[in-house]
């Protein structure tokens, strides 16, 4: 996959921010573009991007997924990572463009930019060696992985590895880590029911661990759980790792 | 407005003694199958090798089954060939009329459920006896199995207690499991002796050979093989595997992947009827090999896949979403992932098409699938062939989730995410009309609060900040 080497860490790379992330939590975008450059990273921000397609390929829309996936290849030309603040967004990029592209006569295109996208935890562990110091005060936080961080992008285990950095931070995982939290893009709106009832049972988990806060590589999981907690007044802040590691890493006294 | 699928599912959640059991015995299930494989290189060595015969016994399905039926019948068994549903029930029918049988016994078969055999013999005033366990609870619950290995899952102790006493109000009330076992044998017995025909299912079938393969725990299977002068094995077509030598690696990874067992108690290889000089065994084999909409999706490349499973049920029991609803609610034969994917490609997306998204394409059973089945990806094909309108397609009820004004919505969204300025403009406009958008959504809402739009988007601010966007 990549070809890593202790002294070749990538200078510049590009951000695809996504749609969620744009529209809803942008906060989270620009920690992300923080922490990079504090790990000493030029970053590139096309500023014709959208969507990586994929609300569209999981509903049976290939056409559509088809042209607004396009529309991103010619948006990434230099041969540098593509850095993903999502691993679902990313396992999107990453694994199925091979499938949205097959047949087409861009598919050797989109095989190259796929080749190229990392998910952010993952970049910062594995390709930045990132360092980090802890100026918060104590406390627990529950991690929470998304099911595309788990399985294809397998960085389920880069959040712990991100957390281990800051001295006050606990880092518990909650029972049954591994079972889905009921999102699935439309899933939580056709199947209503169903998306209620795992979204509550993982809410029950991680109220059990008794952290205070909650944090994961996908914003699609946490608006899912965040939303939910919210609802039945939990007091449990939920947050983008990257803007809890940015504001974790601040200076409170300066 | 509200499917059948989901009112059955929100009624399986509404009853609490469903949820306890189904996660009783779901969680069981997972931590059995994690015990089971000492090192994770061990399994995902035997997962890659019992893929690609699986692979192998898929692609060459016709000449395997050819070469198969060719062995089956120098061994001395009857073939049966079924296109349908109902011509495998017929040709039942026409074995038990021959033999002037009124009883039937039963051992564990997915695919006469498949095609609802004990109801059409019934019709026909043959009586159909299940004798495995689970299967046998269910009969006598008048319900339908919930799961394909644990036909009962959704019961527990005591309500199986319960059930057998007010069928057997003679035999002593108790709620022990191997009691228990004891006394639904005891009841089963009996007929055994007297049923002049007995029927299986078929979990592998050996083409060099021509031989059946059974794999069970209670040896309900082996009595309904060898004690009455007629056996039929009714079976799909997909079932068939090119070698011997395939056994071994399938059988493990089978067992492993369902029950978390090294080995089950019985394993039966059954290659000919009772021989001249034998004492014992049955005069007549019979195999029903039944096609059911197997070769459309054997012809197609992505869906052929799903005929290398090997019903082990893993995907079944790591599935949230099955965690959550039980088989019931999907209102088919087989349930859970590896249900979803199969019916609609036999039964038709138009009937079934639901299924395709009752899944939040988590990736578990894809994770878990011995023969390495893609489910996810081929969930996300099916709901393609839901909304297709070309003719390019063969899956049965393809382009029956045609809605055209949800087909103007993607459209819409398509052109806004292929011209940046519209869409920077619209989601920026999103944002400052935030106050105005409708603050709920029911299907979100009941559990969830409204999640806000930003008040600027990551694009203005990055801008902003000054970040290169080239
Ligand atoms: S699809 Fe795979 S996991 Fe599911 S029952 Fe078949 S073989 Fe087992």
């Amino acid at each position: 996959m990549s070809e890593k080497t202790a002294t070749s860490k990538p200078d510049t790379v590009y951000l695809f921010g996504t749609c969620l992330i744009d529209l809803l939590y942008p906060q989270a975008g620009v920690a992300t573009v923080k922490l990079l450059q504090h790990a000493g990273v030029r970053i590139i921000y096309p500023q014709a991007q959208t969507c990586c397609g994929q609300p569209a390929w999981n509903s049976g829309y290939r056409e559509q997924a088809l042209a607004v996936a396009r529309a991103q290849l010619e948006l990434f030309p230099k041969p540098i990572p593509i850095i993903v603040p999502s691993a679902s967004c990313a396992r999107m990029m990453k694994f199925q463009y091979a499938r949205l592209f097959a047949g087409q006569p861009d598919e050797a295109e989109a095989r190259k930019v796929a080749s190229r996208v990392y998910e952010l935890s993952g970049f910062l562990v594995d390709e930045l060696n990132i360092q980090l110091h802890d100026s918060g005060a104590p406390l627990r936080v529950a991690v929470h992985t998304s099911c595309s961080a788990r399985r294809e992008m397998a960085v389920a285990n880069k959040i712990p590895e991100l957390l281990k950095h800051l001295h006050n931070v606990d880092a518990v995982e909650p029972q049954h880590a591994e079972e889905c939290c009921g999102f699935g893009g439309t899933f939580a709106i056709k199947q209503p029911e169903i998306s209620a009832a795992m979204v509550l049972e993982k809410c029950r988990h991680i109220c059990a661990t008794g952290a205070q806060q909650l944090v994961s590589q996908d914003y699609g999981c946490l608006m899912n759980i965040g939303s939910a907690l919210e609802k039945q007044g939990v007091a449990l802040a939920h947050q983008h790792i990257a803007e809890f590691l940015w504001e974790r890493i601040q200076d409170r006294d300066p | 407005m509200t499917s059948e699928f989901r009112r059955n599912a929100t009624s399986a959640l509404q009853q609490d003694d469903v949820q306890t059991n189904l996660n009783r015995v779901v969680h069981k299930l997972r931590e059995h199958r994690q015990a089971a494989w000492i090192a994770a290189d061990e399994w995902r060595q035997l997962r890659r090798h019992c893929q690609a015969i699986r692979e192998n016994a898929v692609r060459k399905l016709p000449q395997l089954l050819e070469q198969l039926e060719t062995n089956l019948i120098r061994n001395g068994i009857q073939v049966h060939w079924a296109e349908t549903a109902e011509q495998a029930n017929h040709v039942v029918l026409s074995i038990m009329q021959r033999h002037d049988a009124k009883l039937i016994i039963k051992g564990k078969s997915m695919v006469s459920e498949e095609i609802a055999l004990n109801h059409f013999l019934m019709q026909h005033g043959i009586q159909a006896l299940e004798t495995d366990l689970g299967e046998f609870i269910i009969q006598l619950a008048g319900e339908k199995p919930a799961h394909i290995i644990v036909p009962a899952l959704h019961k527990n102790r005591r309500q199986i207690a319960e059930l057998l006493h007010r069928h057997f109000p003679g035999y002593a009330y108790t709620e022990d499991v191997d009691e228990l076992a004891q006394l639904a044998r005891k009841i089963l017995r009996d007929h055994f002796q007297f049923a002049r025909v007995g029927l299986t299912g078929v979990n592998f079938m050996i083409a060099e050979s021509g031989t059946l393969c059974l794999v069970e725990n209670e040896g309900n299977g082996r009595m309904c093989s060898t004690i009455p002068p007629v056996h039929i094995a009714v079976t799909g077509i997909e079932k068939v595997v090119e070698k011997l030598s395939d056994i071994p690696p399938l059988l493990s990874i089978l067992t492993r992947s369902a029950t978390g067992q090294p080995i089950t108690t019985y394993f039966n290889m059954i290659s000919a009827p009772r021989q001249p000089g034998e004492k014992d065994g049955p005069r007549e084999v019979h195999v029903v090999l039944l096609d059911n909409g197997r070769s459309t999706s054997y012809r197609d490349r992505e869906l052929a896949a799903t005929l290398r499973c090997i019903r082990c049920a893993a995907c079944i029991n790591h599935c949230p979403v099955y965690q959550h609803i039980g088989g019931h609610a999907y209102g088919t034969v087989i349930p859970g992932p590896i249900g979803s994917i199969l019916e609609p490609q036999q039964r038709g997306l138009d009937r079934y098409g639901e299924l395709t998204q009752a899944s939040t394409l988590c990736g578990a059973c894809t994770e878990v699938c011995p023969v390495g089945i893609p489910i996810a990806d081929i969930l996300n094909r099916l709901r393609w062939d839901a909304t297709r309108q070309d003719a390019d397609c063969s899956t049965p009820g393809a382009g029956s989730g045609y809605i055209p004004a949800q087909t103007a919505l993607w459209k819409l969204w398509a052109w806004q995410c292929t011209h940046p300025g519209a869409y920077r403009l619209s989601t920026r406009l999103a944002t400052r009309l935030r106050v105005v958008l409708p603050g709920y959504f029911d299907a979100w809402t009941n559990v969830r609060t409204m999640p806000k739009l930003a008040k600027t988007t990551l694009h203005e601010r990055l801008k902003a900040l000054g970040i290169d966007h080239e």
